[in-house]
């Protein structure tokens, strides 16, 4: 029997973005029993039992994060709260169908993480490209404010908190957290050294909480259903709760699936999403989490994914996007083209990062333009190496880590484009090197 | 350089939603490429001015995120997404096919400035592959048939 949808229930019902229908459908239910019985740190301490770990790409748990946040807010300073709806890791879709597809149950978890860390303000940071999704999360508030779900006095009651939907302009990078908020103040999307971490100093130098569209999508059932049910979901202790996995690539039905955390990933790719796109081109390679997390091996998708079964395997769940690779691809090629997005979007602050992503690229489209050297496949791991930990975010380790995984996994592919100068027989060549 | 009043009370009721005026720089700078289709040297000053911040601090806003157009594109401006997930599903032979379609390399406008051609990276819609932004909106599952049927209706 296929698992009970949580955070997709409302995916295909008509008029799923409409407040009425949330509502018909238990919505706002949470909110109303979190305002109205329990404390901001009560309800911090039922996130943390749940279990809940963040779901934009670090795992972090998210009551921990939220305790953080000082206990009394000094006026001065007052706390914010973001949404990081800046869904940008290649491979990932999920967050755009939350906001397009039931933007009311973003905003009530919005609007319980505001309410737990103290927050009259909630800003939702959304990646310019999404200007549907913009739209219809602006016409939820509306309709949200009118029925007192958000705005001034909420259900009656003391607290208010304010809803904006703020929209980037085309910046990967906007979606690391410290550069979220040089974002928002209106500077170029330049990320921040960390201490101060951002419950001490973040946006306007005040308190501030940033969590994924996802993870507070959780919380208005984890108010509901209690953390112990939380627990009962996935993989307890540490994998618990429903996700949402991003599947794309060489199979025969992409899309967005959800499953309790540690699904198999042989049953996301040959069961949920129908197999192989082509019958007679077996599986080669999968990334895991997202273009910045190291790829497995076809012998290596024996894995369920969750955050520490892909952590074992030398990888990460990262942001949940699956991308099947199949018999067909040139495993050089793959990489250049990912090399060549984190050149593209890297913010230009920091040398290693700047430089070296670019120089991954340029050694990539050689290797894959026949014009490779014996000592490139060496450079290309030495550079890597030079990437790692010396940047100020992870945007160069993101770039660096797959360049490792691809070179050390796929050595003899390589190595055939340095000897052949040409790729695989049976593999399709980069079009259009840069 | 100057924009109307309703323009002016679209700025300042974004400015008001922010603890400082300078935080409403994005927005801002969406409402001015919404006036105007892109936002040139004279614009920025215009926003420097209102939010109280220096013109370069405006113009490094504009030459750092891509969406921001220096210069006019085309009427129908085409975002084609050739990263992994839409590489795989045969993103290079659209822009193969769109480049040849429309007489243009990649970067460039037509001469009647109807079409504007442009490769991007990850648009989030990967189990959609190929696909590409046509101004705001997304067209997915492309094929070169459905692409030259979509071209065909455009004016």
């Amino acid at each position: 029997m296929p698992a009970e949808r949580i955070l997709t229930r409302n995916v295909g019902r008509p008029d799923s973005t409409a407040l009425a229908s949330y509502e018909a459908n238990g919505g706002y239910q949470a909110l109303r029993k979190a305002v109205g019985s329990m404390t901001p740190d009560g309800l911090t301490e039922e996130v943390k039992k749940s279990g809940l770990r963040g779901r934009g790409g670090a795992g972090f748990p998210t009551g921990l994060k939220w305790s953080f946040m000082p206990k009394e807010v000094d006026p001065k300073r007052p706390h914010y709260f973001l949404i990081n709806a800046d869904e940008s890791e290649p491979g990932t879709f999920k967050d755009r169908l939350l906001m397009e597809k039931d933007p009311h149950l973003v905003l009530e978890g919005t609007l319980l993480g505001a309410y737990a860390i103290r927050a009259s303000v909630a800003y939702i940071y959304i990646r310019g490209e999404f200007v549907h999704a913009t739209q219809v999360l602006e016409r939820a508030i509306e309709e949200a404010v009118a029925k007192r779900y958000a705005g001034k006095n909420i259900l009656g009651g003391a607290w208010s908190c304010e809803l904006v939907v703020h929209r980037g302009a085309g910046a990967y990078i906007c979606g690391e957290e410290t550069a979220l908020m040089s974002s928002l103040e209106g500077d170029r999307g330049y990320p921040r050294l960390k201490p101060p971490f951002p419950a001490a100093s973040g946006v306007w130098k005040c308190p501030t909480t940033i969590n994924n569209v996802e993870t507070v999508a959780n919380v208005p059932f984890i108010v509901e259903r209690g953390a112990d049910w939380f627990q009962s979901v996935g993989k307890a202790p540490k994998n618990t709760g429903p996700k949402l996995y991003c599947l794309s690539g060489h199979v025969r039905r992409p899309g967005v699936y959800e499953a309790p955390l540690g699904l198999p990933m042989k049953e996301l790719i040959h069961e949920l999403g129908g197999g192989m796109l082509h019958a007679d081109r077996p599986l080669k390679a999968v990334i895991p989490g997202g273009s910045s997390v190291p790829v497995l091996r076809a012998d290596e998708c024996d894995v369920d994914l969750d955050f520490d079964s892909l952590m074992a395997k030398g990888t990460m769940l990262g942001s949940a996007g699956i991308m099947v690779m199949d018999a067909s691809t040139c495993m050089v090629a793959a990489m250049a083209r990912i090399a060549h997005f984190y050149y593209h979007e890297s913010c230009g602050q920091c040398t290693p990062c700047r430089e070296g992503c670019g120089w991954l690229e340029r050694i990539l489209n050689r290797i894959e333009g026949g014009k490779g050297l014996q000592q490139d496949l060496d450079l290309l791991l030495s550079i890597s190496d030079n990437i790692m930990g010396n940047t100020i975010c992870a945007l160069g380790d993101a770039a660096a880590m797959p360049t490792i995984s691809f070179v050390k996994k796929f050595r003899d592919e390589f190595q055939h484009h340095v000897d052949h100068k040409s790729c695989l027989t049976g593999t399709l060549a980069l079009q259009g090197v840069r | 350089m100057s924009f109307d009043a309703a323009f002016q009370g679209r700025v300042d009721a974004i400015v008001a939603r922010y603890p400082q005026p300078k935080a409403a720089m994005l927005p801002v700078l969406w409402e001015v490429q919404k006036a105007k289709g892109h936002i040139d040297t004279e614009s920025e000053a215009w926003v420097a001015n209102r939010l109280g911040v220096s013109p370069a601090q405006v113009h490094g806003c504009v030459t750092f995120y891509t969406m921001y157009k220096q210069r006019p594109s085309g009427r129908h401006h085409i975002q084609v997404c050739t990263t992994l997930s839409c590489m795989l599903r045969g993103s290079d032979e659209l822009v193969a096919h769109l480049e040849k379609r429309l007489n243009v390399r990649v970067g460039e406008t037509t001469h009647d400035g109807r079409f504007s051609l442009v490769r991007v990276e990850c648009l989030g819609s990967c189990d959609t592959a190929p696909m590409f932004q046509l101004n705001d909106d997304y067209h997915e599952n492309l094929t070169l048939e459905k692409v030259d049927r979509l071209l065909e209706s455009l004016t």
